[in-house]
């Protein structure tokens, strides 16, 4: 948990160059947002660390992870298992016997200790997106992997998780992959955009996440994010 | 209820062309009875046709859980190793080549003229549908699910059994509904070819002594009790394997 993650090196995919002498480093217990346009290759370096890759031949070193947790924009949550099955549903396919009790600690802490007998499909988008974040800390790693996990709701409920998440996720070692410049300008602590050629480091609001808002350096924060995206290169 | 409805509307439709025929063409009965004659021998003759038709219902019914359950396992053990993929299913597809018509005489040679040879006829026609449909379902499990079980540390085999396996049954389910139809089929080639007892040896018996009312009357019976075999499975499945789609 003290150590910092680096990957440094290039990857493929066939013969398609993805990108290449990256050096990336996420700093330990903090919130790093990596932004870039589509197809930039955010997703690779998730998929690396998490390893997920084999399509994709890496040539480079990556820290050892020691185990991740991985949230994604699909809840992914398995519509024949109820709601605290889905939460806990790490444990079963290690054969461990699921904790019960820290399960049902878990979805209370995301707001549906009511919902636990229910099945997915019962649920609401915004729901289902707690409950993958309940079954996201069930796996209580230190580095948790967030693929676009909010893109999918609507404006109110994704601010809604963004807080949840933050507070939940507080002094883990996240990456946020995300294409919304005011996202990351609310909850990373290390912001990077990715380009094809380079990783431009901008400079992050102060204070703790999530940060409000409508603060004021929060929003020139996204503004200057969604221009430097913008710009051509 | 309207499906039910539909279904007793198609049957007296299809009984009122069949007198039609009769009408028009003046065909002899023992070309084509009428229904009311096949009604009728079908209710003198019930003691004897449930006789045959318990036995036929019998190999259908053995064939058709062996078929499954067999068809079950053999799709898994397909998924789970490419070499047995690699030798295996080139060999369903030919096996798929042979009329199961030209396999029933060796059948009934292998195994005799009672129950088991009308069953494994069954077995073999229902095996190629379930295994093939509950196949494709656990090939096509969402990527997504399978890189979260891996990510969480799931071993292959507790990825099948908990996310690939459950993801799949609807598929394993359409594959029953397929054989629930075919299965008959396969007891009454195997009573064709060789037997003592059941609807298909009844056929041949009844049309052998130009007893063609008898004949319609076991077809009749064999119709009904597949449709309720179909039925019955069908209702099996909703209630146990099928899953509303995730929306």
């Amino acid at each position: 948990m003290t150590k910092a993650l680096r990957l440094t090196g290039s990857a493929m995919i066939q013969s398609t160059p993805i990108f290449s002498e990256l050096d990336l480093t996420l700093e330990p217990g903090t919130w790093t947002c990596l932004l870039g346009a589509s197809g930039v290759g955010k997703s690779t370096v998730l998929r690396l660390f998490a390893g997920l890759a084999e399509e994709v031949s890496f040539k480079g070193q990556m820290t050892d992870t020691g185990g991740v947790a991985l949230m994604a924009q699909q809840d992914l949550l398995l519509p024949w298992l109820s709601v605290i099955d889905n939460v806990s549903v790490g444990a079963r396919l290690r054969g461990e016997t699921p904790d019960k009790a820290r399960a049902e600690e878990t979805l209370a802490q995301v707001g549906l200790a009511d919902h636990a007998t229910k099945h997915p499909t019962a649920l609401s988008g915004g729901q289902r997106q707690r409950v993958a974040l309940a079954r996201t800390l069930m796996e209580d790693r230190p580095v948790v992997l967030l693929d676009e996990p909010f893109s999918a709701l609507d404006a109110l409920t994704r601010a809604q998780m963004q807080d949840l998440t933050a507070e939940l996720l507080k002094d883990r070692t996240v990456l946020l992959v995300t294409h919304d410049p005011g996202e990351a300008a609310r909850l990373g602590q290390t912001i990077l955009i990715m380009t094809r050629s380079e990783l431009i480091k901008v400079a992050a609001p102060d204070g703790p996440i999530p940060r409000p808002i409508d603060a004021r350096d929060v929003l020139h924060t996204q503004a200057s994010l969604l221009n430097q995206l913008r710009r051509p290169r | 209820m309207t499906g039910w409805r539909a279904g007793i509307a198609a049957a007296l439709l299809a009984v009122t062309l069949w007198q039609m025929v009769i009408w028009t063409t003046g065909v002899a009965r023992f070309i084509l009875p009428p229904p009311a004659l096949v009604a009728q021998t079908i209710w003198d003759s019930r003691a004897l046709l449930a006789e045959h038709a318990a036995i036929t219902m019998a190999e259908v019914l053995i064939g058709l859980a062996l078929g499954a359950a067999l068809g079950f396992v053999s799709a898994i053990a397909l998924v789970a190793s490419p070499m047995a993929r690699a030798l295996v299913r080139p060999m369903l597809v030919f096996s798929q080549a042979i009329p199961v018509f030209a396999l029933a005489p060796i059948l009934t040679l292998w195994l005799g003229f009672g129950l088991w040879s009308k069953i494994a006829m069954a077995l073999i026609i229902i095996y190629f549908p379930v295994t093939s449909s509950f196949f494709d379902a656990l090939m096509r499990t969402n990527r997504d699910w399978l890189g979260m079980a891996r990510v969480m540390g799931a071993s292959p085999a507790r990825i099948m059994w908990h996310i690939r396996v459950p993801a799949a049954l609807p598929g394993f389910a359409s594959g029953l509904r397929l054989a629930a139809v075919y299965a008959p089929i396969g007891a009454i080639i195997g009573e064709w070819v060789g037997a003592s007892k059941g609807l298909g040896y009844l056929m041949l018996l009844a049309n052998g002594r130009a007893k063609t009312d008898l004949m319609f009357a076991a077809l009749i019976v064999l119709a009904v009790l597949t449709v309720l075999l179909h039925t019955g499975v069908n209702k099996l499945c909703e209630k146990t394997l099928d899953r509303p789609e995730v929306v």
